[in-house]
C-alpha cells in the first residue's frame, strides 16, 4: 500500500461549484494529515468524494497505483473508512452493537466471540467501555462522538477520514480522540485525515496540513510551513499570530480583526 | 500491543455483559413463540363447543384423535382464523418495523402511507359500483379490488419518490396526500351507496377474520416467506439506517436502493394482509413500537421480535372479539385499538428511555 494522492477534483451541486481543481500531493502512510478552512469551505465534500459517496465532475483519486474510481462502492468504503460529520442519532441501539456493526461491514447475523472480544478492547480503549449497554439515544453529544470514532477505528482501512471529530468533546476528550486516532494512523500504516477547526489541535497533532478555501486548496506542507503563510489570516477573516509553545511546539492566537 | 490484567479483565467485563444481553433477546423471542401458541390454542378453544385447553393441544400435534366434530371444529372453522391471525398480524407488524426504520418516523404504518385507505378504496369500488377490475375472479372480487388499489397506491408512492428523492418527508407527505384523496373518493362512492352497500362497506372497513379460509391463510404465509428473508438479509443495514443516512452511507449502504427495495416489500406485505381482513389499525404501528420497548433497534431482535408481537396482538384481539359477549364476534379491528391502545399508553408511561424526540 502506498500513498493517496488527489487531484483536480471538481464538484458542483446543481450551478454552486463546491470544489475547484482541489489536489493534495501524495499523503504517506503512517501519517496524519489536518484538513483546516472555514466554514462551507468543501472540507466534507473533499472527503465524500475521496469516500466514494459522491462522484467528482472531474479528477482523480489515487491510492498507490488504484485509481479509487475504478472500484465498486463497497470494494472502496473497504479501503476508504469515512466518519461523517457529527449528528446525534437518536436510536434504540446499543454503543456495543453499533460498533459490532462497523466490525462485522454490516455482514452476517453471526457474532462470534472474536468479534465480541474485538468490539469489548475497542470500547475499552476509547474509555467509553462503560456506555457499551447504552442506547445510543440516551448518550450526550461528547460520547456519541467518541462512539463514532470508535466506530470508524474498529474497521480496517487503508485510508481513514474523520470529518471533526472532536466538535463536541471536551479539552480532555479532544486530545485523547486525536491521540486514538494519531495512533492508529501510525501502527496500521494507514493514510489518515482529520478535518479540524482548531488550528492549535491541527498544529499539535497532524504531520501536514492542507488548507482549503472556497473549494481551492491554497496550501499544504508542515504545520509550520503552512501556519506562518500571510494567507492563513485573510482565508478565516481574522488576525493570526503563532507563536513558540513551551513544548517545542506552535500556539496560534486568533483576534478579530 | 500489551494488555494488562486489568484491561483484560474489564474487556471480559464488557463481553460477558454483551453476551447475557443476546442471550437474553433470544430466550424474549422463544417466549414470544410461545405465548402465541398458547394464545392460537386459546382462540381455537374459545366458542361454543366446550373445548379444553389442552384437548386442543393433544388434536394439532395428533389430528387423529380427534372426533368429526372436533374436526370440523378445530381444522375447519377455527383454525384458519386463528393462523389468519398470526399471519396477517405478522405481516403488519413487519411491515409497519420497516416502515418506520426507512421513513426514519415512528407514526408510519401502512395507514399514514395510504395503503389502507387506498384498499378501502378499491373494496368501496367492488362492494358499490359492483366493479370487478380483474373479471372471473368471483367472489374474492372485493379482495383483488382492495390488494390492486392498495398496490397501486405503493406505486404512486414509488413513482413520486423517483422524482421528489426518496427522502422519508417527502414519502410521508405524498402518503398522507393519498391518504386524503382516497378518503376522499370512498366518501364520495358511500355517498352514494345504498344502505346495504353501506354496511357491506363498513364491516370490511372495520377488519374481519371470519372470512379466513385455508387458501387465503396459504396465500399469505407465501407472501410472508418471500419478503421476510429479503428484509433478513438487509437487516444490517436496515439497523445503519437508523444511526442516520450519513453514517449508513459511510458503512457502505445505498440508502437509496434500501429504501425503495424495503418499501416495495412492505408495499407487498401490506396490501396482501389489507385486502383479505379489513383495514386494522394499530397494529403496524403499536406492534413493532412493543418490539422496540423490548429489545431496542437492532433488527436481530426488532424484526422477529415485531412480527411475533404484531401475531400476538392480533391473535389475543381474535381472541377477544369472541370472548367479550358469547356468541357475537365483534370485528376485530375495533378491538384491536379499544383493548391496545390502554396497554400501549401503559406500557409507554412505564418506560423511563425516550427513542424517539
Amino acid at each position: 500500500m502506498s500513498g493517496l494522492k488527489a487531484s483536480g477534483i471538481h464538484f458542483a451541486y446543481g450551478d454552486r461549484p463546491i470544489l475547484r481543481d482541489a489536489g493534495f500531493d501524495v499523503l504517506e502512510p503512517g501519517q496524519l494529515t489536518a484538513l483546516i478552512g472555514p466554514n462551507a469551505s468543501g472540507k466534507s465534500t473533499l472527503f465524500r468524494v475521496i469516500a466514494g459517496l459522491l462522484k467528482p465532475t472531474g479528477g482523480q483519486v489515487h491510492l498507490g497505483a488504484i485509481d479509487l474510481a475504478t472500484l465498486s462502492a463497497r470494494e472502496r468504503l473497504k479501503k476508504v473508512c469515512f466518519m461523517p460529520q457529527f449528528f446525534a442519532a437518536n436510536a434504540a441501539l446499543t454503543v456495543f452493537d453499533v460498533v459490532m456493526m462497523a466490525r462485522k461491514n454490516l455482514q452476517g447475523w453471526r457474532v462470534t466471540s472474536e468479534d465480541m472480544d474485538a468490539v469489548g478492547h475497542a470500547l475499552h480503549e476509547a474509555g467509553i467501555g462503560h456506555l457499551s449497554p447504552a442506547y445510543i439515544s440516551e448518550l450526550s453529544g461528547g460520547q456519541s462522538q467518541m462512539v463514532s470514532v470508535a466506530q470508524a477505528l474498529i474497521r480496517t482501512s487503508d485510508v481513514y477520514l474523520f470529518d471533526e471529530p472532536t466538535s463536541a468533546l471536551d479539552l480532555h476528550h479532544q486530545l485523547s480522540v486525536l491521540s486514538q486516532i494519531k495512533n492508529a494512523v501510525q501502527q496500521r500504516g494507514a493514510v489518515g485525515i482529520v478535518a479540524l477547526h482548531d488550528l492549535n489541535l491541527a498544529a499539535r497533532f497532524a504531520d501536514k496540513l492542507v488548507l482549503l478555501r472556497q473549494g481551492e486548496i491554497l496550501a499544504q506542507g508542515t504545520p509550520a510551513d503552512v501556519l506562518h503563510l500571510p494567507a492563513l489570516a485573510d482565508t478565516y477573516g481574522v488576525d493570526i499570530e503563532i507563536t513558540p509553545g513551551p513544548r517545542k511546539d506552535l500556539v496560534v492566537h486568533a483576534y478579530a480583526s | 500491543m500489551t494488555v494488562s490484567p486489568h484491561d483484560a479483565e474489564a474487556v471480559q467485563g464488557i463481553v460477558g455483559d454483551y453476551r447475557r444481553r443476546s442471550a437474553k433477546r433470544v430466550l424474549l423471542v422463544i417466549a414470544a413463540a410461545l405465548a402465541l401458541f398458547a394464545t392460537v390454542v386459546i382462540d381455537i378453544m374459545t366458542g361454543p363447543a366446550d373445548l379444553t385447553f389442552f384437548r386442543v393441544v393433544h388434536v394439532i400435534f395428533d389430528p387423529s384423535v380427534a372426533s368429526p366434530k372436533e374436526e370440523v371444529i378445530i381444522w375447519d372453522l377455527r383454525m384458519p382464523v386463528a393462523l389468519m391471525a398470526v399471519v396477517v398480524g405478522a405481516m403488519l407488524g413487519v411491515a409497519g418495523a420497516e416502515m418506520q426504520t426507512i421513513l426514519n418516523n415512528p407514526l408510519a404504518d401502512p395507514f399514514t402511507l395510504g395503503l389502507s385507505s387506498a384498499a378501502s378504496f378499491g373494496a368501496a369500488v367492488a362492494i358499490v359500483l359492483g366493479l370487478s377490475l380483474i373479471p372471473g375472479v368471483g367472489a374474492l372480487f372485493v379482495t383483488v379490488n382492495a390488494f390492486i388499489f392498495a398496490m397501486l397506491a405503493a406505486m404512486a408512492l414509488f413513482v413520486f419518490t423517483r422524482f421528489r428523492g426518496v427522502t422519508p418527508e417527502a414519502m410521508i407527505l405524498v402518503g398522507i396526500a393519498m391518504l386524503f384523496t382516497f378518503n376522499a373518493l370512498l366518501a364520495f362512492l358511500q355517498y352514494g351507496a345504498t344502505e346495504l352497500q353501506l354496511a357491506q362497506l363498513i364491516f370490511w372497513q372495520l377488519g374481519s377474520l371470519s372470512r379466513a379460509t385455508w387458501a387465503k391463510v396459504g396465500i399469505c404465509f407465501v407472501v410472508l416467506i418471500i419478503v421476510l428473508p429479503y428484509f433478513v438479509s438487509r437487516s444490517w443495514a436496515l439497523t445503519a439506517l437508523r444511526m442516520g443516512e450519513d453514517k449508513a452511507a459511510a458503512l457502505g449502504v445505498n440508502v437509496t436502493l434500501l429504501r425503495l427495495t424495503v418499501l416495495a416489500g412492505v408495499s407487498l406485505l401490506s396490501a396482501v394482509a389489507v385486502s383479505f381482513v379489513g383495514a386494522i389499525a394499530f397494529v403496524g404501528l403499536v406492534g413493532p413500537h412493543i418490539a422496540r420497548m423490548i429489545v431496542g433497534e437492532d433488527q436481530r431482535g426488532f424484526l422477529p421480535l415485531s412480527a411475533l408481537a404484531g401475531a400476538l396482538i392480533l391473535s389475543g384481539t381474535s381472541i377477544a372479539s369472541k370472548a367479550i359477549t358469547p356468541g357475537i364476534v365483534y370485528p376485530i379491528g375495533m378491538i384491536t385499538s379499544l383493548i391496545g391502545i390502554p396497554f400501549f399508553l401503559s406500557l409507554i408511561l412505564s418506560q423511563r428511555k425516550r427513542y424517539w424526540q
